[in-house]
């Protein structure tokens, strides 16, 4: 387990969504909003070209909680704010740190950026340790 | 045109989902998971468990369907070409295994317009096959040019 005292940061969250992985996450979430999936019509709509879904981005933002709690039942809540969009083949970045720690409850600020862009903003997690 | 709130507070029909272990699989292999209790079984029983957990943003796999009737509900009138997921929140309970039976009920927590956006607000409230909330989620839709 990371450290969780209060002003620690998480250990950071590094992780490259490949050419094909919202694909494979629509197919694993049942999510297949074609934003997602298909070049052609994301750009119909104004989009640069698929985009990430977010609740993947999230789920990265709740992998760097319970790999810094050491499991997933530590992960009691997490609230997030989507911003902007994400991108495939871009390294999505997840970095965090403690605001509160006490009787075994840590509340953590975090977000995820990619390209120096926060693409989840105003994050909080909270664990019970 | 101001937004319609009349539906603030309605109930939707519970969703049932019966949570496989391959589906699990699936899924943590998707977000990138490593744990091996939610990849292996013999690892899961190892840690103490019935069978492969769920990682807990499974949470999405069980609970949004729920979310679909109100987003399409007539009532609520929401423009869903122009609507954009702008917040989620998840409070857990125990964890999800495979084998689980979960029920998810979704209502209407709010609807407000700001700024020339509507903010659609639903909740969704899953119970496993004890009755214990395995979950709660809060979906904030935004909805420009209302």
């Amino acid at each position: 387990m990371a450290d969780l005292e209060a002003g620690a940061t998480i250990p950071e969250l590094r992780v490259m969504p490949d050419r094909y992985l919202t694909a494979r996450y629509a197919g694993a979430s049942g999510d297949f909003n074609p934003i997602h999936i298909d070049e052609e019509f994301a750009q119909s709509v104004g989009l640069p070209g698929r985009i990430l879904h977010g609740l993947w981005t999230m789920a990265q933002v709740a992998r760097a909680q319970t790999e810094a709690a050491g499991g997933p039942e530590h992960l009691r809540r997490l609230s997030v704010q989507f911003r902007g969009m994400g991108v495939p083949e871009q390294e999505v970045l997840v970095t965090g740190s403690v605001r509160e720690a006490a009787d075994g409850r840590v509340l953590i600020d975090t977000v995820a950026e990619q390209g120096g862009t926060q693409i989840i903003r105003n994050a909080e997690a909270e664990l019970e340790l | 045109m101001p937004v319609n709130t009349q539906a603030v507070g309605k109930t939707y029909e519970p969703v049932p989902y019966a949570v496989g272990r391959e589906k699990i699989k699936e899924y943590a292999r998707a977000v990138g998971e490593t744990n091996p209790v939610h990849l292996d079984v013999g690892a899961a029983r190892a840690a103490g468990h019935a069978d492969v957990v769920a990682p807990p943003m499974f949470a999405v796999v069980y609970s949004a369907p729920s979310v679909g009737p109100p987003i399409f509900d007539p009532e609520i009138e929401l423009n869903f070409a122009m609507m954009v997921h702008g917040g989620q929140e998840f409070v857990w309970g125990p964890l999800v295994v495979a084998g689980d039976e979960i029920t998810t009920t979704a209502s209407v927590k709010d609807i407000s317009e700001r700024d020339g956006r509507g903010y659609y607000v639903f909740e969704s409230v899953s119970t496993n096959q004890r009755g214990e909330q395995v979950c709660r989620g809060t979906w904030t839709n935004i909805v420009r040019g209302v």
